[in-house]
């Protein structure tokens, strides 16, 4: 898609390669001194991505582990890969430009994930699973990504959300009910509280064995696709966020409403609903985990979640240094291509390591460079960049809606 | 039902979506180049995994001759469905001039030992483009074959092959054991799924040579030499239709 661009401002290059040059270069200047502040520290070349130094090492050889080098991939790690990319091209592709226009996630892709087992990632063979590594989520969602971000993002939930949550907190009989053919959703947000889990309204009120949960939540991802959701809501108000209990609630439960999906810029094949509660009644059986722990667990939790959202993004702007366009547009995008791949680097370094504060902070970094990033590419191409907008309007969206 | 065995050929081979470069002195590069299973083997051995699949088939084993490097192809065949893998290895060198017939020798003698009653392959590869090598094994074991199948069918001891001819399709009835080589439209290959591939980890590759199998790798054949195409000559710009004609006619072209 990209290659007419390139070949038609490769003419140009020739034709004029001087003033071009001349033009580039203060441009590159301009951008420079425009560079955001917490880009500060990196404008120096050779540029260091500071905590990737002191902490990842540190902790190294503390641990006393040798490890490979990340991009060095196992055989298995290398054929997940390609054959990621080969589905990802041949099944995926194809429908990205419909999904997107219709909003709408195909029926053929989810089904796709889920015979390729893309979606029970991590899980044991038990549940039906791979009993794969949190690093093999990691690449899979990087290749899915490079195709596109909505298919990205829903591998990266099913994941990193619902089966670890299914995995880490669930009881057995939970675990063999809904593992894993079914899709979650994670419904913590309300209108008044973002993704903030203290400032809950959603109450849970109980009856003799069961619960009545009432309230709405708002921005729930996937919420026209799961077959189940988990509910965040507060048991006891009176304790505060101590209060708050993860609920599992099934789809056709009577009083669960899902609302009209939200009209959004980017990722727009991932359904993004207001979801309702309205006297839904919940057997007691259906809590995950303790009565009160649910801060805790959404806490951490999304901790791991926004690894994997580092992971899409970073992808993202992996997807457009990969293509030729900007290859020529060496003096400030290469030095910001080598930033990215520390961030990619320091991403990877994550998995698999304990990412509490971490986690949060590779999806920042990652944001800020995919949002940075897409932003200046349409700058940079100026006027051709104008003519192919809409190709690059996908991935702008895409960065600043993460 | 007998418990039956099928032999499937997977060849390594330059990925088909890599532009190929030619090397100086012949050949092409090889080196850095990304591979992958031929495709056409790719259909022979999803043809193989859907039979059994059936149960119409036992066991899948799948060979390849070639360097250290075509266990990957192997181990991309057990994640599709096979249950263990050969490797015949074959040194570069010695690799370069492996052709058609010395692979038949091999798959031949292979056939024998593992006692198959199919041996699937792919109708060609898509690096030499010989489409010899399922002809060859079947001349050599003096089975029946089955080229250029777009259609398989195991009934007992027959199998039918509906097999892709310049006028329409043909339609032939082999008696096992038998040689059927695959042709595009026979199936559409699976991905290894992700369980799938972790699973053929365990599975076993056994790694032969070829003087094990009593098989001469020696060729017949000796290249005389390769040459490049000649060049296109630049074409004459012409400023006005008259000078176009002008030199149509010098030409002799009208």
């Amino acid at each position: 898609m990209y290659i007419p661009v390139y070949k038609y401002l490769n003419n140009v290059f020739c034709a004029s390669k001087l003033v071009f040059i001349t033009f580039f270069i203060i441009i590159c200047q301009q951008l420079r001194r425009n560079m955001p502040i917490y880009l500060a520290s990196w404008k120096t070349p050779p540029s260091v991505f500071k905590s990737s130094k002191s902490e990842a090492m540190a902790n190294l050889s503390n641990e006393g582990v040798v490890c490979a080098p990340l991009d060095t991939l196992t055989e298995e790690e290398i054929m997940m890969k390609e054959m990621v990319k080969k589905f990802a091209q041949d099944r995926i592709a194809p429908l990205v430009k419909t999904m997107d226009a219709n909003a709408e996630m195909d029926a053929s892709v989810l089904q796709g994930l889920f015979e390729q087992g893309l979606l029970s990632i991590e899980l044991g063979p038990e549940y039906g699973g791979t009993g794969s590594s949190f690093f093999s989520t990691i690449l899979v969602v990087e290749e899915l990504a490079k195709v596109d971000p909505a298919v990205a993002l829903l591998c990266e939930l099913q994941n990193t959300i619902t089966n670890k949550l299914f995995i880490t907190y669930g009881t057995e009989e939970q675990k063999r009910t809904y593992l894993p053919r079914l899709t979650g959703s994670f419904c913590l947000s309300e209108a008044g509280s973002g993704s903030d889990a203290f400032a809950l309204k959603t109450r849970a009120d109980k009856k003799e064995d069961y619960y009545v949960i009432n309230g709405s939540k708002m921005w729930i991802s996937f919420a026209e696709q799961a077959g189940v959701f988990f509910v965040m809501a507060n048991a006891n108000p009176s304790l505060g966020y101590k209060g708050i209990t993860c609920f599992i609630v099934d789809r056709g439960t009577e009083g669960l409403h899902v609302g009209k999906k939200e009209d959004k810029l980017g990722i727009r094949a991932t359904s993004t609903c207001p979801v309702t509660f309205e006297n839904v009644k919940v057997p007691k059986t259906n809590i995950l985990g303790q009565l009160g722990e649910g801060y805790k667990y959404a806490i951490g939790i999304l901790n791991v979640g926004r690894i994997g959202i580092a992971a899409q993004v970073s992808s993202i702007e992996r997807l457009q240094f990969g293509k030729s366009i900007f290859d020529f547009q060496a003096c400030y995008y290469r030095e910001m291509q080598h930033q990215i791949a520390q961030v990619a680097t320091q991403l990877e370094a994550e998995a698999g390591r304990p990412f509490r504060k971490r986690g949060k902070h590779g999806q920042v970094l990652a944001q800020r460079f995919a949002a940075l990033t897409t932003s200046k590419c349409i700058e940079g191409m100026g006027g051709v960049g104008s003519q192919k907008i809409i190709q690059l309007k996908n991935t702008t969206e895409t960065a600043k809606f993460v | 039902m007998a418990a039956l065995r099928a032999l499937v050929g997977v060849k390594r081979v330059i990925d088909y979506a890599v532009k190929v470069r030619v090397r100086p002195g012949g050949g092409v590069v090889t080196d850095g180049v990304k591979h992958s299973m031929n495709p056409f083997c790719e259909i022979a051995l999803e043809e193989a995994v859907r039979l059994r699949e059936r149960r119409l088939l036992q066991e899948i084993v799948v060979v390849s001759c070639g360097p250290q490097q075509c266990q990957e192809t192997i181990r991309t065949a057990l994640a599709m469905g096979a249950d263990r893998g050969l490797h015949v290895e074959i040194p570069a060198p010695q690799y370069d001039s492996l052709g058609p017939f010395q692979v038949a020798k091999i798959l031949a003698v292979l056939a024998k030992k593992e006692g198959v009653s199919l041996v699937l392959l792919g109708k060609q590869a898509i690096d030499d483009d010989c489409n010899q090598t399922g002809q060859m094994t079947a001349a050599l074991l003096d089975w029946p074959q089955g080229t250029f199948a777009s259609a398989l069918a195991l009934e007992g001891e027959q199998l039918m092959v509906e097999r892709e001819v310049d006028g329409g399709l043909e339609s032939i009835r082999l008696r096992l054991p038998a040689v059927v080589t695959a042709d595009l439209r026979l199936n559409e290959p699976r991905y290894a799924t992700l369980p799938n591939i972790m699973k053929a980890k365990k599975k076993k590759i056994e790694v032969l040579k070829p003087s094990d199998l009593g098989v001469d790798l020696s060729s017949r054949l000796a290249v005389e030499r390769v040459e490049e195409p000649p060049q296109r000559q630049a074409g004459v710009k012409v400023e006005t239709v008259d000078d176009l004609v002008g030199k149509l006619k010098e030409g002799g072209l009208i």
